[in-house]
């Protein structure tokens, strides 16, 4: 209860802001059809036209409530309008491309640790294939994907979301398999333990509090990633172009809702990884 | 014949050195140029042995302990393990090494950390956990098996710590400052757990120290070095008995060898 006063305070606040600011928003086209009409208009005939126009600039957090409740219950989960439906396409695409990864950032930090080639190497490309902006990307992965043959979104949406969720995973498992100071090895030296012991033994159970903080920056990365993934033209299905069909189509309130879908789907995804972090750390012996 | 073939070669071993070292040399190279950590040092310790190292920061007391367990190696001068170079040594498993830290793993219970160099050196199950608890016993640890180390005060790890180093069975155990970051009294209790263990184990133990005192106490053998360039200054033999209860410290044997300990530390001060 303590810890939930904060929160629906700045919850509250929000709200609060949103609702001004869709009331200033909203107003200029209210403004603009009284002088249309040649009529004028006071300002407390204004406000309650902000808040249910069919087009807002800005629609106010009632408006947006209510077109998700209908877009997440208001139909079949199975229909194309559902936004369970495209969540659920979302969600299926971002775990491909969590799980995708996760491998690709272990293996890489597993040879970059192991051999110094590799980190001179790759280390600096993982760094630089960061700085390349995924929107930039993502028509080109989806191109060329199409253009091997590959059918479907799924493929090259899981590509896209791991070039973004292996990152944090490298980053935190290189620096985790080589958290173990220079006594815990020689102790190990010491029982004539080999390379592949010292793995196995040491620096993989040292490194598995790292990866598993690194877990919850990959799964949002690999959300976005998803996301970006489904807007280039010629999605029809996932949150992300849901989004771009709201913004095309001049339909704010679609847009709008699959926002707070996709932020929702963010906060579930995070809090499941959350569990799944708390309960390796007690099965690894950790307090907390 | 095969058998007094046999008589012979055991009392070979058994009279023979467990570490010698003969006009060692090691030399680190670093940014700065060498650095002589250890210079013409000549040792013999003897089976079941309790042997203390004592001198300034810097003397080579580590090193020379890490060149006994192969982790540094000598740039001259020889030395031998149980008449093996220290690499073949450590292969046979001859050595267990117990740091200042006691360095458990947190994710591990105390007996999965004494079960840690069993398993690597590929015990059976069963074995492993007989094992576990004959040295959880050895150091008075027994029922503490299931804990995780953070339940345990630092004396108990660092018990925990000499058990993992005695669970299979090296006959040499290389201790550095193991009990420095303890209190006093926590000290003197595990100093006198540490005198029952090598009575009951026979183990040779070589055993790094700051402590003039515990040195004195524990030791049948202390040696005195001194820096830049690490040397042995002095090898006192100990006239003590082997059964030492606390209130020896009183006694003027053992005044009269921390007074011969301390003179031959002010000598290597002297020197520089
Ligand atoms: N790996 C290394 N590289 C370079 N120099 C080293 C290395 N290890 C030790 N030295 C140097 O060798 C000398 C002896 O060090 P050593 O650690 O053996 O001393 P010590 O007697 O154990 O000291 P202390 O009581 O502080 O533990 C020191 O001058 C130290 O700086
Ligand atoms: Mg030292």
């Amino acid at each position: 209860m303590s810890r939930a006063l904060p929160v629906l305070s700045v919850l509250l606040g929000i709200v609060v802001i949103w609702y001004l600011a869709s009331i200033w928003m909203n107003s200029t086209w209210v403004y603009d059809q009284a002088e249309r009409a040649g009529t004028t208009i006071s300002f407390a005939e204004m406000v309650p036209q902000t808040m249910d126009q069919e087009r807002p600039l800005l629609p106010p957090p009632h408006q947006v409530g209510a077109e998700l409740w209908k877009g997440l219950f208001g139909q079949a989960i199975t229909s194309k309008r559902s936004l369970v439906y495209h969540a659920y396409v979302t969600f299926k695409g971002t775990m491909m491309g969590f799980g995708l990864g996760i491998i690709a950032g272990v293996l890489l930090a597993m040879a970059i640790v192991r051999f110094r080639v590799m980190d001179m190497s790759v280390m600096p490309w993982a760094i630089i294939s960061q700085t390349v902006p995924i929107v930039a990307l993502a028509p080109m992965i989806i191109t060329v994907s199409s253009q091997m043959g590959i059918q479907g979104r799924d493929i090259p949406k899981a590509i896209i979301a791991a070039y973004l969720s292996f990152f944090p995973v490298l980053v935190s498992m290189v620096k985790g398999l080589r958290s173990p100071d220079q006594m815990q090895l020689d102790l190990l030296k010491t029982y004539g333990a080999g390379q592949g012991a010292t793995f196995l033994k040491l620096r993989l159970p040292a490194s598995m509090p790292y990866f598993f903080a690194s877990l919850k920056v990959a799964i949002a990365a690999s959300l976005v990633g998803t996301i970006v993934g489904e807007l280039p033209t010629g999605a029809i299905e996932g949150l992300g172009a849901r989004m771009l069909i709201g913004s095309q189509f001049g339909d704010p309130l679609i847009m709008w809702a699959s926002l707070f879908a996709a932020a929702i789907l963010a906060g579930l995804l995070i809090v499941a990884v959350g569990f799944v972090e708390r309960f390796a750390r007690r099965r690894m012996g950790v307090v907390g | 014949m095969w058998l007094e073939n046999g008589l012979s070669w055991m009392k070979d071993t058994m009279t023979q050195a467990v570490i010698e070292a003969k006009g060692l040399n090691l030399v680190f190279q670093t940014a700065d140029g060498p650095v002589h950590a250890l210079k013409d040092v000549n040792l013999t310790i003897n089976p079941g042995e309790f042997v203390s190292f004592i001198g300034p920061s810097g003397c080579g007391k580590t090193t020379f302990l890490r060149a006994i367990a192969a982790l540094e190696h000598p740039t001259s001068g020889t030395l031998t393990v149980n008449g093996m170079t220290p690499d073949e040594a450590r292969r046979k498993r001859a050595y267990g090494y117990v740091f200042q830290a006691a360095g458990l793993y947190p994710w591990r219970t105390i007996a999965g950390n004494i079960r840690l160099p069993l398993e690597i050196m590929g015990f059976s199950k069963a074995e492993m956990d007989q094992r576990v608890e004959r040295v959880l016993d050895l150091v008075e640890l027994s029922g503490f098996g299931k804990k995780f180390p953070w339940q345990l005060s630092g004396g108990m790890q660092q018990r925990a710590s000499i058990a993992r180093a005695l669970a299979f069975d090296a006959d040499i155990l290389l201790m550095d400052e193991p009990f420095g970051a303890l209190d006093e009294i926590v000290r003197d209790r595990l100093n006198e757990e540490t005198l029952k263990l090598w009575a009951r184990t026979g183990k040779t133990i070589g055993f790094v120290t700051h402590s003039i005192p515990e040195a004195v106490y524990l030791s049948t053998k202390i040696v005195v070095m001194s820096p830049r360039p690490g040397r042995i200054t002095d090898i006192i033999e100990s006239p003590l008995p082997k059964e030492r209860p606390l209130e020896i410290r009183d006694s003027r044997e053992f005044i009269e060898i921390a007074h011969r300990v301390r003179e031959g530390l002010r000598a290597g001060h002297l020197d520089e």
